[in-house]
């Protein structure tokens, strides 16, 4: 997964023309740590269609709040930039995120 | 021939992981499942104070991965699955998972609990998005932010004063007049300056359009409702509710005795109604939920799952 940060986040996430997805986790979110192995094989499953992004937002709090981003672990879903689809908390599962995915791109 | 283990662990909290620790100890053949976060609540839990021999880097996730590697020494396998459904009768126990299906001669329920929801209108639309049970995740995000904390127990207000570390002001909203939490934590909380209190008072509502903007109180003793509204410049604020819990036994519904709680009934020697079925940590019938009743009661049903096997 590619990380971003505050300042690559408008390129690589806000700028990009597909589908980009967004893993919001922190080094203090033991639950966002449990969730990434699940979120890179998905990465896998998804490749060629879904470019996988994570950005720690303890480095990066204003832009998190600024994506309507206040809890972790967040996965948020982009098409050219915007916002499409998320999913956090007791939902953040590799199955719900699969489902998210599959659901923005058959629509 | 299809493998089978000597004992199926559901749950990989302290309870789970002392029970896999005594099991695979005794060279049973043992398997942890956990479907989240290797460590159960206590990962999520800055500070371990009250667990004995953890005064050194006593942070949650510290003392869970002292357990794990512990576990594993001795043998213990851990794979990360999601319980469907079990079959608890006869002499093989079958626990279906989202990945695949496995037996064994006894199993020990240890799932857990979670923090119970406030129930009002607003929370599970604005969870994760200023609404949080997970001070340790999220508490980051309400730096020089106001929080809320809702309730007065041990937990409300060790991880309040937590929170002040990072938010502008805690204030801790609890229905009656007076704190539930230990004495000694109460002295602290009542020390810190960031810390303010809102007594006689419930949680009516949490409003937002997307991210929480205001919450509504009622006050227990008159019945009238205020409003706090995010200050303008903050734009939001957070809430913090740590109101108890609740047992994660539904998938035990009508399998294994429960109280009306869905806390699952045990004797001393941590036997559910079924044999060969242990229950063990915070999802039992008990006084006192701690990691170290917790550990205790997985040693404890780890051991008897051994006797009972020995029998078979």
């Amino acid at each position: 997964m590619l990380a971003v940060d505050k300042n690559t986040f408008e390129e690589e996430v806000l700028g990009s023309e597909g589908y980009t997805l967004v893993d919001f986790w922190s080094e203090g979110c033991e639950p966002c740590k449990a969730l990434m192995p699940d979120v890179e094989e998905l990465e896998n499953e998804f490749q060629g269609k879904v470019k996988f992004t994570k950005l720690d937002t303890g480095k990066a709090r204003r832009l998190a709040i600024s994506q309507r981003v206040l809890g972790l672990p967040t996965i948020v879903l982009y098409k050219g930039g915007e916002k499409i689809a998320e999913v956090t908390k007791d939902d953040a599962t590799k199955e719900k995120i699969k489902e998210m995915i599959q659901v923005s791109l058959n629509a | 021939m299809e493998n089978i283990y000597d004992v199926i662990i559901i749950g990989a909290g302290p309870a789970g992981l002392s029970s896999g620790l005594y099991a695979s100890r005794a060279k049973l053949n043992t398997l942890i499942l956990e479907k989240d976060k290797t460590g159960g609540q206590i990962v999520t839990t800055d500070e371990v104070a009250n667990y004995p021999g953890s005064i050194e880097d006593a942070t949650g996730p510290a003392i869970v991965a002292r357990m794990v590697q512990q576990a594993e020494e001795f043998g213990a396998v851990r794979k990360k699955d999601t319980v469907l459904d079990v079959d608890l009768e006869g002499a093989i126990k079958t626990v279906k998972c989202l990945n695949g299906e496995y037996k064994a001669k006894a199993v020990i329920i240890a799932s857990g609990a979670k923090p119970k929801k406030i129930g009002c209108p607003g929370e599970v639309e604005l969870t994760g998005k200023g609404v949080s049970y997970c001070a340790t995740c999220d508490a980051d995000f309400f730096t020089d932010f106001e929080v809320f904390v809702i309730g007065g127990g041990d937990s409300a207000v060790e991880e309040a004063m937590y929170l002040t570390k990072f938010a502008r002001k805690v204030t801790v909203v609890h229905r009656r007049d007076e704190l539930r939490a230990a004495k000694s934590i109460q002295d602290k909380a009542f020390a810190n300056e960031k810390m303010d209190f809102l007594w006689n008072s419930t949680v009516d509502e949490i409003k937002g359009n997307g991210i929480v903007e205001s919450i509504v109180f009622k006050d227990m003793k008159t019945g009238e409702t205020t409003e706090f509204n995010a200050p303008e410049e903050d734009g939001t604020f957070g809430i913090f509710p740590f109101i108890g819990y609740e047992p994660l036994s539904h998938l035990f519904q009508g399998k294994v005795g429960m109280d009306q709680g869905g806390y699952i009934k045990t004797d001393d020697d941590m036997k559910t109604d079924i044999n060969g079925v242990f229950a063990a940590g915070d999802i039992r019938v008990k006084s006192l939920r701690q990691v170290i009743t917790a550990a205790a009661d997985g040693a404890i049903a780890a051991v008897q799952a051994e006797r009972y096997i020995d029998q078979l």
